[in-house]
């Protein structure tokens, strides 16, 4: 947008940066204010009105629908979103963990076809996934009939419409939002600091807790807030998988506005979700920033 | 009257409001309509048939729930819709909160092709403001093959041992409590708190006997076997015994409800006279015949159903019901603000 080309080797000023930055910034900018921020103020403003009989909003000022959030049904369906939501995104990091070591310890040739294969789901429409897993996981599926076609077992084993079902249909899903942060972090590090801390003697477990860990933190803290957002207000899976027989916040979310007619509870609920969320985002950002500083300190004195 | 009626919004159930807005002699040619109905729930060329004959241009937009084009409608100021397709209950709501036009019969000369029980429906006795367009019921959809034929909602709530496991039940609200309600010799349209806790009692019982709630694939679930009884609505039935003759619809011995799913003409609409010449072209026995052929649902319209193939009767057996038959059933009305304890029974049911 300037006219005036800074001389070289000159202190650009902030101001004239954002500046330039702006058309840049912009088409981004716009879509955020228009799908993200207008949302966003309206679902604010419903929360405080009252609901229509037959739907919509009526005009006048309530907190009715905060108080309603005390209601024991809905503190258990937070609960419960709550618990299915740590559970997995402790498994993710379970499986997603040594799964990014290993890629990173891959010839880049196969770290390359690794990295493929756990991004290759997502090129699949989710619904189509889900479905799939419907024909594969049911009482009448292919697992199921191949089990007692091969007379290992008499009855199907039911695999579906449970809330284990549940979890491991989300894991399923998110997996791969665990695995990709973990490896870009467990890559990025110097792998000379294993090296040296092996030659001063440390066990290979040493290492891993003392070098290898604390340096990877950062994609963990990532991994686990990428994957804890999306599978705690997921309702997808809970009503194809879980067979309607779990209720997660999502789904009470999705009910208030296409069932229940009331958006004004629809809103407090999605707004409560979005502030909490924001607040865990803000926590993980401060925590790995400090992560971060410790780490520029650490190389600051080794490398000195 | 209009006016009248405008100034008692929400307070009367059948403010006599007429029709003194509508002009008979208006060139409806030059209006045009914006009609919102269900998605692939009319004939595809449905529009340029009616152009055709009328030289009326219509714009059909598509809604998926009651819920949404609900809002659209409430939501204050003019929609831009003219004609809305919604369920009778909803049509009842729309018209105590004054947003309907009544009928202009004499523009709806068409309405002599329905069964005389279509202008005995509990929420809108006489079609006054809404036109039914297709009706059903709510039953147990089941496999012969698999299971004794059923009798009764009980075999549904309280299965057979053989039988655990192997059910579903709707999830939407007023459907969900519906089997319960009327095992316990209850009104579909309960406002009775100690009813509507009786009901879930033995919905909480029944969760667990459960595969699923399904409101959309349970017919899948039965062709596959997955399932070998379900709470179903009739026509939904029907798309499983298109896959498999073994399945079977019984309307339980309890009873269950009449469903409407009607035609509507939006008060806020400027183009009235053409609206009620739609109503009229949907009403020809060979549109409404479509519906029936296609969709699977029963028509209240005699001589779109006299049209049908009988070979559409001998496969799908509930298409045969005759309109007394579904009149004995109850018809499900709006509730108003208690319609919320429906809602929350259904969310303690699922999230227990």
């Amino acid at each position: 947008m300037t006219t005036t080309t800074p001389v070289p080797g000159t202190p650009r000023r902030r101001g004239r940066r954002g500046l330039a930055a702006l058309p840049f910034l912009g088409p981004g900018g716009l879509y955020l204010a228009a799908l993200f921020v207008v949302p966003l103020v309206l679902i604010t403003s419903y929360a405080f009105f009252q609901r229509g009989r037959f739907g919509g909003i009526v005009w006048e000022l309530t907190l009715d629908n905060f108080v309603r959030l005390i209601d024991p049904l809905y503190l258990g369906v937070v609960a419960n979103s709550l618990k299915v939501g740590l559970v997995v995104t402790l498994l993710a990091l379970l499986i997603g963990y040594p799964t990014a070591l290993a890629i990173t310890r891959l010839s880049p040739k196969w770290r390359t076809i690794a990295l493929v294969a756990v991004l290759l789901p997502f090129w699949t429409n989710f619904l189509v996934r889900t479905y799939a897993w419907i024909l594969l996981f049911n009482n009448a599926g292919w697992i199921n009939q191949a089990l007692q076609g091969l007379g290992i077992i008499d009855e199907p084993i039911p695999m579906l419409y449970t809330e284990p079902a549940v979890v491991v249909g989300l894991l399923y899903m998110y997996l791969p939002l665990m695995i990709l942060p973990l490896y870009s972090s467990l890559a990025s590090r110097d792998p000379q600091l294993g090296e040296a801390a092996t030659n001063l003697g440390a066990s290979p477990f040493r290492v891993f807790r003392t070098v290898t860990l604390p340096l990877s933190l950062p994609g963990v803290l990532t991994g686990c807030v990428f994957v804890f957002v999306p599978a705690m207000s997921n309702f997808i899976i809970p009503e194809l998988i879980g067979g309607g027989k779990t209720v997660l916040i999502g789904n009470l979310i999705r009910d208030q506005f296409l069932k229940a007619r009331d958006w004004p509870f629809g809103s407090t609920l999605a707004l409560v979700l979005t502030i909490s969320l924001v607040v865990l985002l803000v926590a993980q950002a401060a925590v790995s920033r400090r992560l971060n500083e410790g780490k520029r300190i650490r190389k600051a004195v080794t490398g000195a | 009257m209009a006016v009248s009626a405008a100034a008692v919004i929400g307070l009367s159930a059948c403010a006599p409001s007429g029709s003194s807005e509508i002009d008979a002699d208006a060139d409806i040619t030059e209006q045009e309509l914006v009609v919102s109905i269900w998605a692939d729930y009319s004939p595809d060329d449905l529009a340029e048939r009616f152009e055709e004959e009328t030289g009326v241009k219509v714009t059909i937009v598509n809604h998926a729930t009651n819920e949404e084009v609900m809002a659209k409608l409430t939501a204050g100021g003019d929609s831009g819709i003219d004609v809305a397709f919604v369920s009778g209950q909803y049509a009842q709501a729309l018209s105590e909160g004054g947003l309907l036009q009544d009928l202009d019969k004499s523009l709806i000369p068409n309405e002599s092709n329905l069964y005389p029980e279509a202008s005995e429906l509990a929420y809108d006795p006489g079609n006054a403001y809404s036109m039914p367009y297709a009706w059903g019921t709510t039953g147990l959809c089941y496999r012969t093959d698999l299971m004794e034929a059923p009798t009764s909602w009980d075999d549904l709530l309280n299965p057979a041992a053989d039988v655990t496991g192997k059910t579903t039940m709707l999830s939407t609200e007023r459907w969900m409590a519906l089997p319960a309600l009327k095992a316990l010799g209850y009104s579909v349209n309960s406002e009775d708190p100690a009813e509507l806790e009786e009901a879930k009692a033995q919905l909480e019982e029944t969760k667990d006997t459960l595969l699923a709630f399904d409101d959309t694939t349970f017919y899948t679930k039965l062709v596959t076997g997955e399932a070998v009884l379900t709470e179903a609505w009739d026509g939904w039935c029907n798309y499983g015994i298109a896959e498999d003759p073994n399945i079977d619809f019984v309307v339980p011995e309890e009873g269950s409800d009449l469903w409407v799913d009607t035609m509507t003409v939006l008060k806020s609409s400027e183009n009235k006279e053409a609206a009620m010449a739609f109503v009229n072209f949907v009403l020809e026995a060979d549109v409404q015949s479509w519906v029936a052929e296609n969709i699977l649902y029963k028509v209240p319209n005699k001589a779109a159903m006299d049209l049908l193939d009988p070979a559409i009767y001998e496969q799908y057996p509930n298409m045969a019901m005759t309109p007394a038959e579904l009149l004995e059933e109850e018809t499900i009305v709006d509730l108003g603000e208690y319609s919320t304890e429906y809602t929350r029974l259904a969310t303690e049911i699922a999230a227990g």
